[in-house]
């Protein structure tokens, strides 16, 4: 099949490759970028797994062909932290337990992170309804939520 | 409330809620999960599948896919033919033959594998896919399972000559002399059929094998979403006939399993086979529809439950006729435990029938908690008698449920109890609930017309079974040169933060700080054999073998500092990795510098003294299994006119002794309870009469979500536990295994009044609308 040039800044750095246009982000990702941490787990835009932020917004990146985010700028899990400091989601994740074996772990880190992002001080109901996007099957949402709550909280603090 | 069990050093991190170790690197996406590995030249597959449920292949034609650029073979069947011997596991043994990998002459459940294609990629793969013909001759499926057993004009395995769909039939078997008699004299017998639907594990990776066999080295690598990378090394040894010291096995990150990923099955195989044949690396990865129609399913039992009960509402004597559905290729056969069936009761009689049964569906496999229908059943059976009778179902549970005081309790099924404290973690829930309290809440509801209801349910866990290969846990501690700790287990974790329980164990036991030990697991190239994570038996038997290897290396420690210092072993002490003269804190040695008399110089060592500082410990429990028990509380509200049940409250009483770490402990907890709730209220495996699925994307099965879920309230009681000897009893499947029927029964108490006896599940919205239609209350 044709191959097409594609070119996207994916955690700051410019990366190229040649992709069949079926080529989905995600694969582009996890094969022509060696970016693994963004994991695919269902393939048709439930599980949320495949969360990465394209040109700022939450995105389901096995929704979207690599040759669409073309020109974009991509952030997965890999671009949260700072060096060795984890960003306040993932630092919240790991104080309050949210995550278990780890696999939806990337895709609701990106979420709750750009969730935050447009809304720092979510109610209960809102943080609800905005990490129900993603599915978890190991810790019954309880630590995630805690996490979260956790986040947001700390972020209102740091700019207080 | 018991007294602490011994331990030589001072219990700094177990019993604290320290961070994983496994976090940081799930954090930020370097996990290593098996499609995260690449190894270079690997090829990719897919399986061809069967879509429909039963028919014979009559024609398979290969030759276009075969054709295809960047396809590198095709196989079917025939390709397989003689190319693997011994089909089976440790624990299940050899009469549970795992299939042949592809379908040979005919297909009996949709998703049944008929060709597997290898290709570059995994598009080229599923392109070559859909250039296979393939003509089946269709026959009529046997699909449901409580009348498959008595079809004779319809046989799953006919092919293979069985005569029937029961592949074990037990007659009504007494475990009581005096059964009959109890339900004769009883003042009241209530029977009813409980029946819990089908709903599978979901793991949020699916299964996934990257196998790479080198014909040069004669040696076989793989790296498995597996729950036990030593049953995997152990299986494919017999599958190739070679010897296990020729196949290394890893998984470093497993993305969940619950039981799904306890055993290899077809399509593991059929992709070690291709990589042998092939001589290069193959990788699988199951995609969600796969994992969904074609891993292994779970649940869908019934059982007609009868209840001898006397005018003191005490129940005299439970039975139950109990048939499992096993699908057309179980994984494994996990179903009811029938001697749990009384549960942690004082009913003294019991008896049992059971039928397992084939059928033209997915195959069952374990799923956290496999033999959890004695629970859902006798919960579910026992809201149904208080209902019949006009009691309370709490008072009807506290008049016969086991208490610490009862024990050790032989039950009738002859399980022992010891430690186990039922009725105190009913009290313990209640009270967290407060009953009186929600009761007047409820009478006042009720007479507004609201549909408010609790749901209570009690279990006991057998955890840490005695099963075939499942009685031990070796662990090897060694102290490296540099001072810091390395210790190697035969686990493979899947979720369970084994790198961080073990870790506090052996940092506890060895002096030194937890962030100075690193746990090595799922590895057969360098940890000890171990059966695999699962069975809620880690803690127990890993943590015991951690504890024991740990304290050796703690001796050999002290003797060469001993040597070191020039002063007596019994009176010295490790605190943070130094060995300190106790009273004498400035006469101390550093790890390192024990490490180094231990290793370099060795040589110096009095003869008496062995080098190094290493030991391996295999760890055995001092009985099996290791109780383990909870109370679970629901509280449901179902609107009226959506008929959507609203979890309000749920509240674990449990009591798995001592905690290792009490926030992952919540955190299995959480994690069971909410696959319980789907079970119930939105999870349901679905197939129509002609045997299709029609649940086979996550828009058709419903997982729990954070909208879904409610708050978790966690109550603890601590009974250390004497058959290990950090007190632990494991928990891990508890929360799965209590929690369907304290749902059902709470959406039970809230459609009573209405006339409705809930008697099954799934209770989603239609089912919780199609009971009300039927009682002429919608």
């Amino acid at each position: 099949m044709n191959e097409t040039v594609v070119s996207m800044t994916v955690n700051g750095d410019q990366r190229t490759g040649n992709v069949e246009p079926r080529k989905i982000l995600a694969d582009f990702l996890r094969e022509d970028c060696g970016l693994t941490g963004t994991h695919l787990g269902c393939e048709h835009g439930v599980c949320g797994a495949c969360t990465i932020m394209l040109d700022g917004r939450a995105t389901r990146s096995c929704l979207v062909f690599a040759v669409q985010a073309d020109g974009s700028d991509v952030t997965t899990v890999e671009g949260l932290a700072a060096g060795d400091e984890l960003n306040p989601v993932q630092e919240a994740f790991r104080a309050e337990h949210g995550l278990q074996c780890g696999f939806c772990t990337p895709g609701f880190v990106v979420s709750a992170t750009a969730f935050l992002d447009r809304n720092p001080d979510p109610t209960d109901d809102e943080l609800r309804e905005g990490l129900s996007g993603n599915l978890c099957r190991c810790t019954g949402y309880q630590g995630i939520l805690r996490a979260v709550r956790a986040a947001a909280e700390a972020t209102k603090a740091r700019t207080a | 409330m018991s007294t602490t069990p011994v331990t030589s050093a001072a219990a700094r991190y177990t019993g604290q809620s320290v961070h994983r170790k496994e976090d940081r690197r799930l954090l930020t996406g370097h996990g290593q999960y098996v499609d995260d590995v690449a190894v270079a030249g690997t090829l990719h597959a897919a399986f061809l599948r069967s879509e429909v449920a039963r028919a014979a292949i009559t024609e398979l034609d290969v030759t276009a896919a075969r054709e295809l650029p960047g396809v590198v073979a095709v196989f079917t069947s025939q390709d397989f033919d003689g190319r693997f011997g011994e089909a089976w596991h440790t624990m299940l043994g050899e009469e549970l033959q795992v299939p042949p990998p592809l379908a040979i002459t005919d297909v009996r459940h949709v998703g049944d594998p008929i060709a597997l294609v290898v290709a570059e990629s995994r598009y080229i793969a599923e392109d070559a896919i859909e250039l296979i013909e393939v003509d089946l001759d269709m026959a009529e499926p046997v699909v449901d399972f409580a009348t498959a057993g008595a079809d004779t004009d319809h046989i799953v395995h006919g092919a293979w000559g069985f005569p029937s769909n029961n592949m074990v039939e037990v007659p009504f078997t007494p475990l009581s002399p005096d059964l009959d008699a109890a339900f004769k004299d009883a003042d009241n017998v209530v029977e009813c059929t409980i029946r819990q639907n089908r709903y599978v594990c979901v793991p949020m990776e699916g299964r996934g094998i990257l196998a790479s066999w080198s014909a040069g080295r004669e040696e076989l690598e793989i790296v498995c979403s597996t729950q036990s990378v030593h049953e995997t090394r152990n299986f494919f040894g017999r599958y190739l006939g070679i010897p296990e010291g020729q196949v290394r096995v890893t998984a470093r990150d497993v993305g969940g399993g619950f039981g799904q990923k306890m055993f290899m099955f077809r399509e593991e195989a059929a992709i070690v086979l291709a990589s042998r044949l092939l001589g290069r690396p193959v990788k699988w990865i199951e995609d969600r529809r796969e994992n969904l129609v074609a891993a292994a399913h779970s649940r869908n039992e019934l059982g007609t439950v009868r209840m001898a009960v006397d005018g003191d509402n005490v129940i005299q004597a439970i039975t139950v006729d109990h048939i499992a559905d096993l699908g057309a290729y179980p994984a494994c056969p996990a179903i009811m435990n029938h001697q749990l069936l009384p549960g942690p009761y004082k009913i003294p009689r019991l008896g049992f029938s059971m039928a397992m049964v084939w059928t033209n569906t997915m195959g069952k496999g374990a799923y956290r908690g496999p033999w959890m229908f004695e629970t859902t059943a006798r919960e579910m059976a026992i809201d149904h008698a208080a209902r019949k009778l006009g009691v309370d179902p709490v008072e009807l549970r506290r008049k016969n449920l086991l208490s610490l005081a009862d024990m050790p309790f032989t039950s009738p099924g002859g399980n022992t109890f010891i430690e186990s404290t039922p009725l105190e973690t009913l009290e313990q829930a209640l009270e967290i609930l407060d009953l009186d309290a929600f009761r007047r809440e409820q009478a006042a509801a009720r007479s507004e017309g609201r549909l408010l209801g609790l749901g209570v349910s009690v279990y006991i866990e057998p955890s840490s079974m005695q099963a075939p290969g499942l009685a031990s846990e070796g662990a090897t501690v060694r102290v490296e040169s540099s001072g810091k700790v390395v210790a190697f287990f035969g686990t493979t974790s899947h979720g369970q933060s084994v790198e961080t329980t073990m870790a506090q164990i052996v940092a506890d036991q060895l002096g030194v700080d937890y962030d100075d030990v690193t746990i090595v697991q799922a590895d057969t190239q360098s940890t000890p054999w171990g059966p695999g994570t699962g069975g809620s038996r880690t803690a127990v038997v890993a943590g015991g073998a951690a504890r024991e290897a740990a304290l050796a290396v703690r001796e050999k420690v002290l003797a060469v500092a001993a040597n070191v210092l020039e002063a007596a072993e019994e009176d010295l002490d490790i605190e943070h990795g130094s060995v300190v003269v106790k009273g004498t804190p400035t006469k101390t040695v550093t790890m390192r510098q024990v490490a180094a008399a231990a290793y370099r110089d060795a040589d110096a060592l009095p003869p008496e003294l062995s080098a190094g500082l290493e030991a391996t410990a295999r760890f055995r429990p001092q009985s099996f299994p290791t109780w383990s028990n909870a109370t679970h509380v629901c509280v449901v509200e179902i609107d009226r006119d959506t008929c959507i049940p609203k979890i309000l409250r749920y509240i674990v009483s449990e009591d798995c002794g001592r905690m290792i770490n009490p926030q992952i402990v919540e955190g299995q907890i959480y994690g069971g309870v909410v696959q319980g709730i789907g079970g119930v209220v939105l999870e349901d495996f679905v197939y129509d009469s002609d045997g299709n699925p029609l649940t086979t994307t996550f828009v058709d099965y419903l997982l729990p979500t954070t909208t879904e879920v409610p708050e978790i309230e966690v109550g603890h009681l601590e009974t250390d536990s004497t058959t290990n000897p950090g007190g632990f009893k494991g928990m891990g499947e508890g929360g799965a295994i209590g929690s369907h029927a304290a749902v059902a029964n709470a959406i039970g108490d809230a459609l009573a009044p209405l006339g409705i006896d809930v008697l099954s599940t799934p209770l989603g919205p239609n089912d919780i609308h199609r009971l009300m239609v039927e009682a002429g209350a919608a």
